[in-house]
Formats: C-alpha cells, sequence, structure tokens
C-alpha cells in the first residue's frame, strides 16, 4: 500500500487506489505525471486541482482538501462539493489537509493575476488567463489565496465525487446482479430499490477500486444540488468553541522545544554583534543561535518554554548595523515621488487617447488628486510560528501557511534536500490575509531546528516581532488627473501609481533565481481592470524602490487602486455636481452586474432619501477577484469630537454563491478588516524600526466602534468570483467619500485618524 | 506553587512572574487560552479567576491564587456550555483564533448580567480583538445566549 502522500506526489490518481487506511477516489485530468514542471512543454488549461476522497472499510470518509483553513470556511466549502456529488451528508465526511504537491497548484489565483480586465472574457483575455495557468504550474505553487479556493475547487471537487459514487455504484451492481443505473444512491449507501437491498459505500470500497473509472461522469444540474447554494454548518465549528488545539502555536511533540526570534528591526538590516552572556545563563534557555538568511539577520533563543524564549531574547544585548538609508517617512515620499521621474511607466490598457484630451482641454476643465496610502502589517491574531524538526536527514514541517510548496522550496534552499524529501503539515490559521504565503517563519523555524540536534523546535514570534517585520502592504502614491466636461461628467481620466512591486517582492523571497520581467499588474489592480465605460482612460505604474519588504494584503493592489480611483471619482461628481451614484451608473451602463449590484445597494441604503441630519454616506464600486461589489457606508458625529461609522450596506455579485452564510461572513470580515486599515493603520519606521509593533499601535476595529452590517447576495454575473478579499476594496473609499460628505473636507490620505477623530 | 485550573490542582515549580499564559500553554499543556499580543490588548488569552475575566498574559502565576477557568473545562464532556452552543448556533468564527477568549469573556459576562444590553455588551468585549471581524455575530450568540437563560 502507498501512502497517501506519496501518491499524491508521483503517481496520482486515475480512478481510485488503496491505499492506508482505505481507498482513495481521486479526479486527475493531466495525461502526464507531474514531474519537472521546469522541463515540461505545457498546454494552457491542460490541468487543475487533483481533489480526493478516501472511502474506509468502516465506512469513514474523508476529504483531502489541498486548502489552508485560515478562517474563510473553505474545508466546509470544498467538502460540500464533494458530498453533493457523492451523495453523502456533509456530516458523514472527515475533512484533511492534503500534504504538499505540486498537483495542487492553484491555477485561478494566478488566472486571476493575468493582466486582462476580469470582464473582458474575449478570446484573448481567456488565452492570456491560461497563460498565467502555466505560470502557477511552472512555479508549482500550491497556495491559499487571491479568493480563488472554491473556484480552482468547483469542478474537480465535484468531479472526484461523482466519479466515486458511479464507481460505487458499478461494485454494488456486480454484488447485486443488477443494472448500475437502476441503483439509487443516498447518504453514503447504494440501494436497490427493486428489491431493497443496500450496502455502505464501506463495504464497497475496495471493490469499487477495481472497477474501471468511468470515462465521463455528468455532474448534477444546479437545479438538483441539495447542499450547495445553502447554507451549511461549518465542519471546524465545534475545535474553535471548545479551545482545541487546532493552531500552529497549538503543536506539541515528544521531546519538542520552545523558541523565539529576534531579528535585524530595519529591512535589509545587520547585526554587527551580540551578547548573549546574560541571557544564556537565565532559567530554561538552551541554545541562542544567530540566524544568517536572505530574510533577515538576527537570533533565536532556544528555551524549554516560550516565555522563558521571550525573556532571555530580550536579556541579549545587540548591535544593529546603521542603516544605509533609513525608510521614514519623508524618505518613503521621495522615493515614491522620485519615481515618477526615473522609471518607465507601465500600463496595461488604454481607453481612447486620454493625452490628447487633456492636451486640448480648456484652461479650468482639468482637475487634479494627489493621493497616498501607507505601508500596513497584516497583524493576523496568531502571531507568525512555525515548528521544524530535523532528524536522520529527514525536515519535517508544521505550520499555520498559505503554502506549503513554499515551506518545501525553502526547506530545500537550507538543507540541499528534494523538496519532495521534505514533509509539511498544515494546521488551521489564525487567520492569513497574504501573509503566511512568505516564507520567512518557516526559514528561521528550520535554521533553529537544524541546531537542535534532532528535537522538534516550536518558533514564536511575539507581536512585536511580527507586526514589526511585515511583510507589508507597499505605501503608495496615485496621481489622478481628469478633465470634466460640460455636462459635469469627465471626459478622460489619467492615474499615475507609484509603489513597490509585491509580485518583485514576492518573487525575491520564494524563488530568487525565477527571472522577472514585465508590468507588475497587482501595481494598476483595481484601478485599470474595472468595467468603468470611461471614454479615455489610463492608468499607469511607476516601480519604486524602496528597501521595504512587501507582500500580499488582503486584495493587493486592489486596496490601494481602489481608494484611490473611487475617491477621485467621487470628487469629479462634486466638482460636477453630478450624484456619485448617477456617476457611475451612467459608467456602468453596458455592465449588467455591476450595475446590479449598485442598485442593490443604493436600495438598501435608501440612497434616494438623504440621511438624517448629522449623518453622511459614502459610496464606493469595485470588481476584484471576479466579485463586483458595491459599499456605502454611513457616518455620524463631527471630525472634532469624534466620527462614528454607523452602518455598512455591501451587495456583492459573484456570480455563484456555494455557501451564502461563509460568503456573507467573509465579505463582513473583508469590510471590517479594511475599515480598520483606513482608519487607523499605517506602519512607518524609525531609527529603532518599526513605530507600531503592538495593537496599541496599529489599533483595529473593535466590538464597540464596529459598524451594523447588511449584506446582499446576488448572482447573475457571469463569472464566478472569490469572497475573501472582494469585500476589501470598496470599503476604504466608501468610508473616505462618506467622512467627506460629513466634514466638507477631502482626505486624500490613509489613515483618516491622522486628520480626523473617530468616536 | 499551586493552581487550580478547571477544578483541578497541580503543583508547578516555575517563576512567580511567568505569567499565567504560558504555564497554562507550556507547563500544564491546557491550549485553550491563547497567545495574541502578550500585552492585555487582544484578550486572546482571556481566563476566567474567580468569576472575574482576566488576561493571562498580564497575569503573574503569583497571583494566581484563585479558581481559574480556562475554555478547556467549559463544556461538560460532550455537551458544550450554553454561550458555546449559542456560538455554533450563530456559526460566529472565522480563523477562530479568537473565539476562545471572546468565549470566555462572554461567559463572565452573562454571569454577571444575565441579559446584557448592546452597550453592555460593547463595554464588555471591548478588549477581545478579533481581526476576522466576527463582531455581528459575536453580539447575537451573546443574546442568544442570554435569551436562552440555561443556568449561565
Ligand atoms: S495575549 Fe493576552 S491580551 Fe493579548
Ligand atoms: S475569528 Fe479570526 S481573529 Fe476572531
Amino acid at each position: 500500500m502507498a501512502s497517501l502522500g506519496k501518491i499524491a506526489r508521483r503517481t496520482f490518481l486515475f480512478g481510485a487506489a488503496a491505499i492506508a487506511g482505505g481507498v482513495a477516489f481521486g479526479y486527475y485530468k493531466y495525461s502526464q505525471p507531474f514531474e519537472n514542471p521546469l522541463e515540461k512543454d505545457l498546454l494552457p488549461g491542460e490541468g487543475t486541482l487533483n481533489a480526493y476522497v478516501k472511502i474506509g472499510p468502516d465506512n469513514r470518509m474523508t476529504v483531502i482538501v489541498p486548502r489552508a483553513e485560515m478562517g474563510q470556511g473553505v474545508t466546509t466549502t470544498l467538502a460540500a462539493l464533494v458530498a453533493e456529488e457523492l451523495d453523502v451528508r456533509l456530516d458523514q465526511l472527515t475533512v484533511e489537509h492534503g500534504p504538499a504537491a505540486p498537483a495542487y497548484y492553484n491555477r485561478a489565483a494566478l488566472s486571476e493575476g493575468a493582466p486582462v480586465p476580469r470582464f473582458d472574457e474575449g478570446v484573448v483575455a481567456e488565452a492570456l488567463r491560461g497563460t498565467m495557468g502555466v505560470l502557477s504550474k511552472l512555479f508549482a505553487l500550491q497556495f491559499t489565496g487571491g479568493s480563488s479556493s472554491t473556484i480552482d475547487a468547483f469542478e474537480p471537487m465535484r468531479r472526484a465525487g461523482a466519479m466515486a459514487r458511479e464507481m460505487l455504484k458499478a461494485a454494488a451492481a456486480e454484488k447485486l446482479g443488477v443494472a448500475a443505473a437502476s441503483l439509487k444512491t443516498a447518504e453514503g449507501r447504494v440501494s436497490d430499490p427493486a428489491s431493497g437491498r443496500s450496502l455502505s459505500y464501506g463495504e464497497l470500497a475496495a471493490d469499487a477500486a477495481r472497477m474501471s473509472p468511468p470515462a465521463d461522469v455528468p455532474l448534477k444540474p444546479r437545479s438538483a444540488w441539495t447542499l450547495l447554494g445553502k447554507p451549511q454548518p461549518r465542519k471546524d465549528m465545534r475545535a474553535k468553541v471548545t479551545g482545541a488545539p487546532v493552531y500552529g502555536v497549538d503543536v506539541a511533540l515528544p521531546d519538542m522545544v520552545h523558541a523565539t526570534i529576534r531579528m535585524a528591526p530595519l529591512p535589509g538590516q545587520r547585526m554587527v554583534k551580540m551578547d548573549t552572556s546574560a541571557a544564556k545563563a537565565m532559567r530554561g534557555v538552551i541554545k541562542i543561535v544567530e540566524i544568517d538568511s536572505p530574510l533577515g539577520h538576527g537570533f533565536g533563543v532556544i528555551a524549554d518554554n516560550s516565555w522563558r524564549a521571550f525573556q532571555a531574547a530580550d536579556a541579549v544585548t545587540v548591535e544593529w548595523e546603521k542603516p544605509a538609508r533609513l525608510p521614514d517617512p519623508e524618505t518613503v515620499r521621495a522615493d515614491l515621488s522620485a519615481a515618477y521621474k526615473t522609471a518607465s511607466p507601465a500600463s496595461l490598457r488604454t481607453l481612447g487617447d486620454p493625452d490628447k484630451v487633456m492636451a486640448s482641454a480648456a484652461p479650468g476643465s482639468i482637475l487634479e488628486a494627489e493621493y497616498f496610502v501607507p505601508y500596513l502589517s497584516h497583524a493576523p491574531m496568531e502571531p507568525m510560528n512555525a515548528t521544524a524538526r530535523f532528524k536522520d536527514g529527514k525536515l519535517t514541517v508544521w505550520a499555520p501557511n498559505q503554502s506549503p510548496s513554499v515551506i518545501q522550496m525553502v526547506g530545500s534552499r537550507i538543507t540541499g534536500l528534494a523538496a519532495d524529501q521534505i514533509e509539511v503539515h498544515t494546521t488551521l490559521l489564525g487567520g492569513g490575509f497574504g501573509r503566511r504565503l512568505e516564507p520567512d517563519f518557516s526559514d528561521y523555524a528550520i535554521r533553529l531546528a537544524l541546531q537542535s540536534e534532532g528535537r522538534p523546535v516550536k518558533v514564536i514570534w511575539r507581536r512585536e516581532e511580527d507586526m514589526g517585520h511585515g511583510v507589508f502592504r507597499p505605501a503608495a502614491i496615485g496621481r489622478y488627473r481628469a478633465v470634466l466636461g460640460s455636462d459635469g461628467r469627465p471626459s478622460a481620466i489619467t492615474g499615475s501609481v507609484a509603489s513597490q512591486s509585491v509580485v518583485a517582492g514576492m518573487v525575491g523571497r520564494i524563488a530568487p533565481s525565477v527571472p522577472l520581467a514585465g508590468p507588475d499588474n497587482t501595481m494598476l489592480d483595481g484601478a485599470y481592470n474595472q468595467p468603468y465605460a470611461f471614454a479615455h482612460h489610463r492608468i499607469d505604474a511607476y516601480k519604486a524602490a524602496l528597501p521595504v519588504p512587501v507582500g500580499s494584503w488582503r486584495s493587493v493592489g486592489y486596496s490601494f487602486n481602489a481608494f484611490m480611483q473611487e475617491c477621485f471619482l467621487d470628487e469629479l461628481a462634486l466638482a460636477g455636481k453630478v450624484d456619485p451614484l448617477e456617476l457611475r451608473r451612467s459608467l456602468l451602463a453596458e455592465s449588467p452586474a455591476a450595475l446590479g449590484v449598485l442598485n442593490r445597494v443604493a436600495e438598501m441604503a435608501g440612497w434616494g432619501n438623504p440621511p438624517p441630519a448629522g449623518r453622511a454616506r459614502g459610496l464606493a464600486y469595485n470588481l476584484s477577484f471576479g466579485t463586483h461589489v458595491a459599499e456605502i457606508v454611513e457616518v455620524s458625529g463631527d471630525p472634532a469630537s469624534g466620527i462614528r461609522v454607523e452602518k455598512v450596506w455591501c451587495a456583492a455579485d459573484p456570480g455563484l454563491v456555494l455557501d451564502p452564510k461563509i460568503f456573507e461572513a467573509q465579505l463582513m470580515s473583508g469590510i471590517l478588516f479594511g475599515l480598520s486599515a483606513a482608519m487607523y493603520q499605517e506602519i512607518t519606521f524609525g531609527p529603532d524600526g518599526a513605530d507600531q509593533l503592538n495593537f496599541s499601535d496599529y489599533p483595529a476595529l473593535r466590538m464597540n466602534e464596529a459598524p451594523a452590517i447588511e449584506i446582499a447576495l446576488l448572482e447573475t454575473s457571469s463569472f464566478m468570483g472569490g469572497a475573501g478579499e472582494p469585500g476589501t476594496p470598496p470599503s476604504m473609499p466608501a468610508l473616505a467619500n462618506a467622512v467627506a460628505r460629513l466634514s466638507g473636507k477631502r482626505i486624500r490620505e490613509l489613515p483618516l485618524a491622522k486628520a480626523v477623530t473617530f468616536a | 506553587m499551586r493552581l487550580t485550573v478547571n477544578g483541578k490542582s497541580h503543583d508547578i515549580d516555575a517563576e512567580p512572574d511567568m505569567p499565567l499564559l504560558w504555564a497554562l500553554r507550556d507547563i500544564l499543556d491546557i491550549k485553550g487560552p491563547k497567545f495574541g499580543c502578550g500585552a492585555g490588548l487582544c484578550g486572546a488569552c482571556t481566563v476566567i479567576i474567580d468569576g472575574e475575566a482576566v488576561r493571562s498574559c498580564q497575569t503573574a502565576l503569583q497571583d494566581a491564587t484563585g479558581a481559574i477557568r480556562t475554555i478547556d473545562g467549559l463544556a461538560d464532556g460532550e455537551k458544550l456550555h450554553p454561550v458555546q452552543q449559542a456560538w455554533i448556533d450563530e456559526q460566529v468564527a472565522q480563523c477562530g483564533y479568537c473565539q476562545a477568549g471572546q468565549i470566555m469573556n462572554a461567559v463572565a459576562l452573562l454571569e454577571k448580567n444575565p441579559a446584557p444590553t448592546d452597550a453592555d455588551i460593547d463595554e464588555a468585549m471591548a478588549g477581545n480583538l478579533c481581526r476576522c471581524g466576527t463582531y455581528p455575530r459575536i453580539r447575537a450568540a451573546i443574546h442568544r445566549a442570554a435569551g436562552t437563560g440555561q443556568g449561565i
């Protein structure tokens, strides 16, 4: 019998295979085993996620879910996809996180990354998205991000369930001596209505494994769904309300030691010297080890208890090298501004000829605005951590992570082991938001494991290390210009964004040997790829070089470009004396799904009726990760004594909603995440590192400030969109627009709390 | 030092200034209370001592002389505490990391105030951060648990 890990990596399932503990049924579309992806000639669209379900003789059924559970309910929804076709109750399925395997690579996420607007479904667009799919295969990255898990799994998970069902039926038909077509399946049993006999899937699994897999299994039409499209009880809920030890920080292994790290506080900074004599003598301290990684320089303390490691880390005296150039707020602005002169602009889409319209515009008809957003930390509730063991030449890592492939790549780089010799266990994640795609927490843990004489070492970062080291959502400047026509509407818009490249940053840290070329579309996402029918429009990106490590932060480029462009549209509406809803409606007249969410949110908030005295509303729309979202934020109070965010209305159209309750919760989460950032959050650097190191300096919304939220889900869009990120982008401009209406003062920089007080 | 946790007493040999959180997690292997900030700012580590919700990351072992309750001891075997049940009924958790602290804080609130208003909830729960934005469902679950009145 093969181990599951081996099957996933090597042989792949063209049907079913006996494995330890039962039979695995899988669906797999490749015609070739996935070997070295760099040597293969790949065709767009030839592969997709390999999903499978394991059935034991005792009727225990397990779905192997190759995506991390970080709160987005993915384990429940992916299991429901299988259960729907397999004809089992959701509570009959157990969910396990799959092993790291290239066949799990996430094609949908990188497809979304293709530099083509999401609404453009033409041939060229599809082909380009296919190319990005190939890129993800090239990197062979298995990751959870880009709001893509359910989109990527929608077809293969259902096919896995359907195929298993058909093979189980075939086995039952043979046993019972009747035609398979006459058999019925429900709740994990195959029954013969004619004779009343029935067999459990567990009894049939071994025989089913010998059946040849059906060539094509038709999937149930939507009208026949009993689980999908309806709210399901989350499979992870009981563990989470009982305090079960399911997270990375909870990992407990025999003989384990505890550790923490203290890395150079400034980006790229090195340690000049350290004195460990006092720390070494402290109770419980086992070892203090220098960490010299491409991701950071510092040290780790290994002890018999996390707190003792923390105490000792503080007791080490360190001299850090003086930074060549401190990325303090002035420098950040100066370097971003300099990019407009030194970098060559990149754009991905031009409508009409905005430059010509600008050049010939009547004097006084041009409006300009400059926006700024700061660096942001992710601050998931569970601080960065990982546990690693290097024993008998074998490396094992346990970590709350969004990409086991990244951990394998990092482990391979450090130890020289082949990636598939490295075992990765993914725990539940206490939040991810893009932060847990990064290699640093595994890198440092692996380096400490190499010094731990075969004992597993659990490395927990203190909140201050986590918040102060990012990686960060990039700071950005956006310079917008528009020509306002005599009808009060913009006839041409251009935007110029200066920021660091997230893709360059991530590739540099994850796969430094991969050459990068071409524009980074994340710098333009959220502004260039919107379905607005502008006559003349272009967004240019200018890559800035700053030493601060930048990465994926919930909604990535959408998190700043949506803020800038949606605020600018609001300013244009005010200047042209046009209602901001009306302006967007006219620009989206040809995009029914976009218009649909706008109309719905306006109806929910009663946009037509002015808000009560002392209150104001702001509106924003954005299409991200395939989902159209419109939000209205209502605020009250005044800027001096305190503004309160009272209410958020949100209408979203992801085309298809697999679980409405989970989808809603995800949007709500994205909205509160965005509002927290827009109101309060920024990371700045001083001589000693980041100025914000804990929730006292980097506040997030709390219960007493959280607005009421009302959400409507529509299903008219022609493509399937994500849930985790699309709530975030419109929340920030909708709030800024509301505050502008309330105070009569336009704030073009985040966080807003630098200019107004929130109550 | 002697600690009473979920009705059981434990003798432990540790520094008197070690935060209760780490004695629970790393010495007694009681993993319900979570580490979020280590500075009393997030509430992930909340436990109940003598009826009061306290931040175990800010409570030195030498001060933890009362009866300590953690989420690990909240359910009665398989039977969930009404507040846990309300959390399931409202499907509160997302990543879930903050929820052990949220639930313990809510239990302490409801034990003192069996029918809290929204303002009471705001005041009592403001120290418990949730980065996943589950507040609307937390509020609903507290009201639901209050409504059941099943001997909280
Ligand atoms: S860990 Fe104790 S309050 Fe945050
Ligand atoms: S559920 Fe994730 S932090 Fe609260």
